[in-house]
């Protein structure tokens, strides 16, 4: 691998985006790349948007992705990925969470409403994201909390890093007791079909 | 060993290894992190001061002692610590010192973006500017060798952007042993009084002389000759950006940024046909740089304001005729309903806020989680300066008769302890008409929850005595005071009422703590009744996340709302607010009469 790939994960302050990105850069350096991170905290926690870019290959400079040049989107929650759809391309991916999070202050607004459908919102300007249940499969499997678990399944396939090196990674990251689950979790997600009926 | 590091965390560790044993900081974003990495390392001590002239205060002392020091701040702080500082470079060190500003292109975090390397050239502090977390690793070192050898505190430059971006970090498992040189007498550098001021000021500038020279063959100086049609002057987390963009240009990257090299900077020149410089803010290096009679250019493309993404960056280089490597599609964003940050469920500041609101003062503002009432939908802070504004904002107000209303001030704990009681103390002075509320939620909070001299524990995690703000308050010469529960609203607003009619200044301590600092708080949550709900919207407008609307429809045909279980802490805000007593506790299913 050459080219340096570069992965925005987006969601809403509290998701777990922050460690997502944080598993995905150890990932990348565990594989022996050049690995940036990067993000604004501090006021996240209150409820805000958050993104986390990052980049890694052979060797990195610029730790932030330009509008555009993103390679896959991976949105912790549905209204995210509207708003940050434009740092893809036609070649990216764009994976998100069947999750909506209605911001508090939505009934203040005066123009602009949440959307009934985020993802028929991203069709109708020319993306397209691959719906994954997430909470869903969560559920299913009994906690919530795999959610992210989930949703990094699903980015893995769309990477190209061998699959254990990511299990290792999470694994070292997640309760000892939950080992197990999040392997299934995992699992869940990157076999995941958005087109499967 | 190879480490994934912050930009702060690689501050830490470099301080650590370089043999730093004492460090001393006000929180604040993007700088807090430093220090809460380096209180976990082994065999040192670290503190939180109430300020950030303090904490130069005791790290000139420590260095004075001889042990090699640590001071950490945002870039605001730095006019705090002005003070000291703009002498401290007069007197020099004795242990190495490294003060770290921490700047805020963008303001993602801060009320103002001023560019601190002018504070260094300034003071006459040697500058560093890393521009990864190797380099900030690296610089904590090479810094505190300058200020030992030239006998100068040194500034460690960078902004949030390098703050905190993780990158890979080589991490020296020992640190060095220093051993601590002890204080010594010597007036003639440490008594600044005009005859030992003025032999110093002249010896600082042989001193900074000396630097310069030493800024010529530095090793934190970076040459890169490839294509000579272009050669690019940069610094910190600027060069990232453009060294990507321009993947073939040649590159004079500078680490030692004050003083400048100049005979290095004239060779690079003197090998390139067109000299660009890339810097975020101020025109910090193009103005000296030409200065010195060297053609260049670059504050014209690339602007005076915020960060230099890719994308920003891109286009000022297509505007300075240069083909970058990468054109971004400007599409616009889709609209998106924003996402603002908001006080947490649970929050004191929302029952403050709210019974605030309902007696229509002029509400001045601080630094501090609580700022955010000034949007709505509290709408209640009108005003936000700097740290401990907001008292004297609100005598000078008052003394002057611009308000018809009653003159409110609302600052945090943290933040009156930090600079608020010299301005408490004008108020009683001079016998302002003010009300100043006291938000205690015994934390700092926005910073995401650090000790000070009001919680009773230290950094280190040892117990403190706790400093009583009631007594500071009466001790200055307040003689109305309360101190209360802000959720219990109605005796919140009865005590501002009251104290609205006083003749001269008067205090309420509100008293609840933080939700989530040091430990998340949670109670019952509360639920609402559909049937009483009259979907009138007064439990939205106290602005809080777990409050939901449901497309269930009022007799009003408004519609009726929901509480989050999850998010809901239990506070009572909202039930304190709603007209049909809708929002209740639970009633348990377990208890029934009979």
């Amino acid at each position: 691998m050459t080219k340096i790939t570069n992965v925005l994960i987006v969601g809403v302050g509290g998701q777990g985006v922050i460690l997502a990105s944080e598993i995905l850069t150890e990932i990348a350096m565990r594989f022996g790349m050049d690995a940036k991170k990067s993000e604004v905290h501090g006021m996240a926690q209150r409820g805000g948007a958050v993104s986390s870019h990052v980049r890694f290959g052979p060797k990195v400079f610029s730790p932030l992705i330009g509008v555009g040049d993103a390679d896959v989107l991976l949105a912790f929650e549905a209204l995210e990925a509207v708003r940050w759809a434009h740092y893809t391309n036609k070649d990216s991916k764009i994976l998100a969470n069947d999750l909506r999070l209605i911001p508090t202050t939505a009934f203040l607004s005066k123009g602009t409403t949440y959307p009934d459908d985020p993802f028929a919102e991203l069709e109708k300007s020319g993306y397209h994201a691959d719906k994954i249940p997430a909470d869903q499969i969560a559920k299913d499997l009994g906690n919530v909390r795999l959610a992210n678990t989930i949703l990094l399944g699903a980015l893995s396939k769309h990477l190209d890093v061998p699959e254990e090196i990511w299990l290792k990674t999470i694994e070292a990251r997640v309760p000892k007791k939950t080992i197990e689950l999040n392997r299934e979790a995992f699992q869940r997600g990157r076999s995941f079909n958005s087109k499967a009926k | 060993m190879k480490k994934l590091l912050s930009g702060d965390e690689a501050i830490a560790y470099g301080a650590w290894r370089a043999g730093v044993k004492f460090a001393t900081a006000y929180p604040g974003t993007p700088s807090t992190e430093i220090l809460e990495a380096f209180v976990r390392l082994p065999g040192i001590y670290a503190e939180w001061a109430p300020n950030e002239k303090v904490a130069v205060e005791v790290g000139i002392g420590s260095s004075m002692a001889g042990a090699r020091t640590l001071v950490t701040m945002k870039h605001v702080g730095v006019n705090v610590a002005a003070d000291p500082l703009m002498t401290f470079t007069y007197t020099g060190v004795n242990g190495g010192f490294i003060l770290i500003s921490a700047d805020d292109p963008e303001m993602h975090s801060s009320q103002n973006e001023q560019d601190n390397r002018i504070f260094a050239r300034f003071a006459g502090m040697p500058l560093l500017e890393p521009a990864d977390s190797q380099e900030a690793y690296d610089y904590v070192e090479h810094g505190l060798e300058l200020s030992e050898k030239h006998d100068l505190p040194v500034m460690v430059r960078f902004t949030t952007r390098l703050a905190h971006s993780k990158t890979l970090v080589n991490v020296e498992e020992k640190a060095l042993d220093k051993e601590l040189r002890g204080f010594k007498r010597d007036i003639k550098k440490f008594v600044m009084m005009p005859m030992y001021a003025i032999p110093r000021h002249k010896d600082l500038l042989k001193r900074l002389a000396d630097v310069q020279a030493e800024a010529e063959t530095s090793p934190m100086q970076t040459v890169e000759m490839q294509d000579t049609d272009i050669g690019v002057i940069t610094s910190g987390i600027p060069y990232q950006f453009v060294r990507e963009l321009l993947p073939d240009a040649s590159f004079l990257k500078l680490g030692l940024t004050y003083p400048l090299p100049e005979k290095m900077i004239r060779r690079f020149a003197g090998e390139v046909k067109r000299v660009l410089i890339i810097e975020e803010l101020e025109p910090y290096l193009e103005e000296q740089i030409r200065a010195m009679g060297i053609e260049c250019t670059g504050k014209e493309f690339t602007g005076r304001l915020g960060e230099l993404t890719p994308e920003r960056l891109a286009v000022a280089l297509g505007k300075a005729g240069l083909k970058p490597s990468f054109h971004p599609v400007q599409t616009p964003p889709l609209p998106a309903l924003s996402r603002p940050p908001v006080l947490c469920p649970g929050c004191p500041h929302r029952a403050t806020f709210t019974a605030l609101k309902k007696t229509g003062a002029h509400v001045f503002g601080d630094i501090g989680c609580y700022t955010l009432a000034a949007l709505p939908p509290l709408e209640t802070v009108h005003t936000c300066v700097c740290m401990g504004a907001s008292i004297g904002n609100a005598v000078g107000v008052a003394k002057a008769g611009g308000s018809q209303r009653p003159v409110v001030a609302v600052i945090g704990d943290s933040t009156f302890l930090h600079s608020g009681i010299t301005g408490l103390l004008e108020a009683v002075y001079n016998n302002a008409n003010v009300t100043v509320i006291i938000l205690d939620n015994t934390i700092t909070a926005m910073t995401g929850g650090q000790q000070h001299p009001g919680t009773g524990k230290t950094l280190m995690g040892t117990d403190a005595p706790k400093v009583d703000i009631e007594t500071i308050c009466r001790s200055v010469g307040i003689k109305h005071l309360w101190r209360l529960d802000p959720m219990r609203l109605n005796e919140l607003e009865t005590a501002l009422r009251d104290s609205y009619k006083i003749d001269g200044p008067a205090v309420i301590i509100t008293e609840y703590p933080c939700q989530l600092y040091p430990t998340r708080l949670k109670r019952i949550p509360m639920v609402v009744d559909p049937e009483l709900c009259n979907g009138c919207g007064a439990c939205l407008r106290v602005g809080c996340p777990a409050i939901l609307t449901t497309e269930e429809l009022s007799a009003e045909g408004l519609p009726k709302v929901t509480i989050d279980a999850d998010l809901c802490t239990g506070c009572e805000v909202c039930a304190w607010v709603c007209k049909p007593d809708a929002i209740k506790f639970p009633v348990s299913e377990e208890v029934e009469h009979d």
